[in-house]
């Protein structure tokens, strides 16, 4: 590896450590009792058949796509050559794979059939479907994630050698990941609000906000309790990548929806989405994009608050939280709005014709979600303390070669 | 009338009765149940055969009603114990449609369409949701893993997912909790060379039959007075053709 960073366990072994562990460790519990409490049946939740995708899967979808976007600043450090993020690199991955498990694993145990999926493994696997190919790039992500630590932690000639190859590889892999992420939605053909190739690009850009909002709360919160020196030059590259993809998701977002306004087949389900003064339209406007977008940008880019880490991690909070705003309208109200079988004419009939479907989420639902995110985030509370993960210091004498300079 | 008048009517009357019974014994498969053979167990699906069917709103005079109820009695779903009104299985529905501009109303049963092209097959990660050779649509409930894609993907809003461990199951229509399930055009009866239980529900305005026979029936019927699909526009070919829609 390129740089001379050097890395520690986390030696904290006080109430500190096994506390935050412990918090963890706690949200994946009520995840585990969750799981238990659905396997009964799915009739306990508040998903039915118009609402077929709830809570579990806003949390699992938001913890895939967020996990290519915090392996995000590894391949920066890696691919691009920037030195100043190679030190990052070692979290970045660790994050990315904790992320992705979490969010997987939500997913399978809010699956009907569990059981059913070893059927999978006897080569029951359709390739026309995203879903299957979903399959073969989450576990080859987690693969190649594995080599990349190995590449980056190995002192042998060998893993130095394969060190950008296999950073290479993994951009290449997680790009096309997060694309058939979002693809799951853009092949649904009769779904109003899904139904465009647009799904995959804006996927890819959310995904960086997810990851790097992550990224660096991670990062921020593991260094302060470990006492370890963190400096602007980091906290800043973080920070106006974060405003970037922030923006550019949000541009994104301001295209798809011009462009479905454009089509006089897609002006209702708009309607809804925009302008109907229902909980999916008040989260569209005042969850992603005032709170988890605008504000955060301003939080970021105001002069006023320059290197100040807290505006930092509200921001960065906020766009967390903005993220799973984002998710939920897509994924809650893209199914609420009714299927359009006749236009131009009302519907009625036993099964929710022609009307909005509402949807309320069980406890349940949301800790199983919750329990995803506690799981991602214990794991790598572990690894800071069984690999070296952490580098021992990222002040800006240490890792901006610009330093001195600027002073 | 002599006894011996009387005996011979008897003995006539008798006679006729008997001829009439093995007649209707002889005829049944092909007056009442149409064209459809029953296929062997041991003989493969065949793709020669797509089987339809043609619904005549018009002639529907309940809407639907009696196919709906006929299908529940068929397959056993709707009344799941647990589950609430949104989250029990409904195979098949009756959707009232009033055209806006002009007022025109009318109802129709929507159920499975039997897509050529299914979208639930496509998105399918484990290949449980297939199509038979024959065009029939369903689900293989060994292999489903309740991923709920298929909902996700269907446009007509057929399938239902269970939501809750089911007992005292119809024997031709395996079901379970945690899969997928629609209408499979009563797959365990067409095999037997029966029609779909809603088709025998709504005869006057409802025909089975091959669409890849140009003789059939419906194949006939759609030939000379067309058919609509619903949601034409998403090219899917569907096995089932509406009239008066």
């Amino acid at each position: 590896m390129a740089t001379k960073a050097i890395f520690s366990e986390v030696k904290n072994n006080g109430f500190g450590y096994w506390g935050i562990l412990g918090v963890f460790g706690v949200l994946v519990l009520g995840g585990v009792w969750a799981f238990m409490h659905m396997e009964h049946g799915h009739f306990s939740t508040g998903m039915n058949n118009q609402i077929v995708w709830g809570m579990p899967h806003v949390f699992a979808i938001f913890l895939i796509v967020a996990a290519s976007g915090a392996a995000n600043i590894a391949t920066i450090g890696t691919v691009f050559g920037k030195k100043i993020y190679q030190p990052l690199g070692r979290l970045s991955a660790f994050l990315g794979a904790s992320l992705l498990i979490g969010g997987l694993l939500v997913l399978l145990l809010d699956l009907g059939s569990i059981g059913h999926v070893i059927e999978m493994a006897k080569g029951h696997l359709n390739f026309k479907s995203i879903f299957a190919w979903n399959m073969v790039l989450y576990s080859g992500f987690l693969g190649i994630i594995v080599v990349y630590l190995w590449t980056m932690m190995d002192r042998t000639k060998l893993a130095k050698m394969l060190y950008k190859p296999v950073g290479i590889a993994n951009m290449i892999w997680r790009f096309l990941l997060t694309m058939a992420t979002g693809s799951i939605f853009g092949f649904l053909v009769a779904r109003q609000y899904y139904d465009a190739a647009i799904m995959a690009p804006l996927f890819i850009v959310a995904s960086y906000v997810f990851g790097t909002a992550i990224y660096t709360l991670v990062l921020m919160s593991s260094f302060k309790f470990t006492g370890r020196e963190l400096g602007d030059a980091i906290l800043n590259r973080l920070r106006y990548t974060l405003a970037i993809f922030l923006a550019l998701t949000l541009f994104i977002e301001f295209v798809r929806h011009l462009t479905n306004l454009y089509a006089t087949e897609h002006h209702g389900v708009e309607g809804f989405i925009l302008a109907s003064g229902d909980n999916i339209s008040n989260l569209f406007w005042f969850g992603q994009i005032i709170m988890g977008s605008l504000i955060p940008m301003f939080l970021i880019w105001c002069r006023f608050l320059k290197n100040n880490r807290f505006a930092l991690a509200v921001a960065a909070i906020l766009a967390v939280l903005g993220g799973l705003a984002q998710i939920y309208v897509i994924l809650i109200g893209g199914q609420a709005y009714p299927l359009i079988l006749f236009p131009n004419a009302e519907v009625t009939s036993s099964f929710s014709e022609g009307v909005i479907n509402p949807y309320t989420a069980t406890p349940a639902e949301i800790l199983l979600g919750v329990g995803g995110f506690g799981l991602a985030i214990a794991m790598v509370i572990v690894a800071v303390k069984v690999f070296k993960v952490l580098p021992t210091t990222l002040a800006d004498s240490a890792t901006d070669p610009h330093h001195t300079k600027k002073i | 009338m002599s006894n011996i008048d009387s005996y011979r009517r008897n003995f006539l009357t008798g006679i006729g009765a008997v001829s009439t019974m093995a007649a209707a014994v002889t005829i049944a498969p092909g007056v009442f149940l149409r064209e459809v053979q029953a296929k062997p167990a041991e003989k493969a699906v065949s793709s020669k055969v797509r089987w339809g069917m043609l619904v005549d709103v018009n002639k529907l005079k309940d809407g639907g009603d009696a196919c709906i109820e006929a299908c529940k009695k068929e397959h056993g779903w709707g009344d799941e114990e647990h589950s609430n009104n949104k989250q029990d299985a409904q195979w098949i529905r009756k959707v009232t449609v009033k055209e806006k501009l002009t007022g025109h109303e009318f109802s129709l049963p929507v159920m499975c369409q039997h897509c050529d092209t299914a979208p639930c097959v496509d998105v399918c990660p484990t290949g449980a949701s297939m199509k038979r050779a024959d065009g029939i649509v369903q689900v293989n409930k060994h292999v489903c893993i309740g991923c709920r894609y298929c909902m996700m993907a269907c446009p007509y809003k057929a399938r239902s997912f269970i939501h809750e461990t089911l007992t005292d199951q119809k024997p031709g229509t395996p079901r379970g909790k945690g899969t997928v399930e629609s209408c499979n055009m009563c797959v365990n009866r067409v095999d037997a060379g029966l029609n779909p239980a809603c088709v025998d529900a709504a005869p006057e305005a409802m025909l089975f039959g091959d669409l890849n026979d140009p003789e059939s029936k419906i194949s006939k019927a759609l030939k000379e007075f067309g058919g609509t699909q619903i949601r034409a526009d998403l090219g899917l070919n569907t096995g089932i053709r509406y009239q008066g829609i």
